[in-house]
């Protein structure tokens, strides 16, 4: 059974990478789209799968973050990623299956995985 | 919506949108009615817009950050029978209960609450959050206050490392709740 004391130990292991973490402009964002929209259509699942995978590979650069509405509703769930210096990619009617392939081409390879973006889906 | 976690999901949301840093959410479970109450001291509502802000179609078109989640909320609690209030003061903040007939066929389930509130903390790491789970007298409590009391001021809830503890940790205790739950009966 976890206890709130366990946080004390990640507190301890993390002091060391959080100067390395705050090296600037060159973060990529990912950023899920979380509004009822999202929500309804199974955002929460893909932000969860999101979360794991940046995690398990510590993709120190990569920031995940939660956005409302964008607009789209009926390709929900949305997830847009910005890297610094290209366009934004949108990925649409996302899946927790689909985050796997899109964190390793995309985040770490630098390949956009064109056939879940919106481009392939219009 | 299939669960009464993710309207709290939602429901939340409009919280933080009307600058809301503190956050109450108990979820009550017990004597055949399951009730939701989110309590925040957001910027609240007035009277007119409280008026509207159930009806899906005023409120679009007036604020856009209101549109479908309360009205799917309160069709969700009222499809078993249940009620649906909000409770809003300008300046003061605003209180959402829902009550839900437990034993009624539409009636959705709890679901992952534990990830709701991870989810929560993981977009809003600012966020002064209380969450309690009620189930037949039995109660969990998280209190994000205690968490920054171990991790220090500097570490934020939404390091990946620590919002993946913080939602293995709920889920265990929402487990742990309906484990002794089972036992009892």
């Amino acid at each position: 059974m976890k206890s709130l004391a366990e946080l004390q130990a990640i507190r301890d292991r993390m002091r060391g990478q959080i100067d390395l973490r705050d090296s600037g402009d060159d973060r990529i964002r990912v950023v899920v789209g979380m509004a009822t929209c999202g929500i309804a259509a199974g955002a929460r699942p893909v932000l969860n799968a999101l979360l794991e995978e940046v995690n398990k590979r510590n993709l120190q650069n990569v920031t995940v973050s939660q956005t409302g509405c964008i607009g789209v509703c009926r390709l929900e769930p949305i997830v847009e990623v910005y890297v610094p210096g290209q366009e934004k990619v949108t990925y649409v009617k996302m899946t927790p299956d689909k985050v796997a392939s899109i964190v390793s081409e995309h985040l770490v390879n630098g390949r956009v995985v064109e056939e879940y973006t919106i481009g392939a889906a219009e | 919506m299939k669960e009464i976690a993710l309207h709290a999901l939602d429901i939340a949301q409009n919280s933080t949108a009307a600058q809301a840093n503190r956050l109450d959410i108990s979820l009550s479970e017990g004597e055949g009615q399951i009730s939701l109450t989110i309590a925040d001291n957001g910027r609240g509502m007035s009277p007119q817009l409280l008026a509207q802000v159930s009806d899906p179609f005023t409120t679009t078109r007036t604020t856009r950050k209101m549109g479908l989640g309360l009205p799917l909320l309160r069709m969700a609690a009222e499809q078993t029978g249940g009620v649906m209030s909000i409770d809003s003061t300008e300046g003061v903040g605003t209180t959402v209960t829902a009550v839900f007939s437990a034993q009624h066929i539409d009636c959705p389930p709890v679901g992952d609450m534990g990830t709701t509130i991870t989810f929560l903390l993981q977009g809003n790491p600012d966020l002064h959050l209380c969450y309690r789970h009620t189930v037949n007298g039995r109660h969990f409590l998280l209190d994000t206050d205690e968490l920054h009391a171990q991790l220090g001021p500097d570490i934020s809830l939404a390091e990946p490392e620590v919002i993946l503890w913080i939602r293995d940790y709920l889920q265990e205790q929402e487990l742990l709740l309906r484990e002794n739950e089972e036992m009892k009966t």
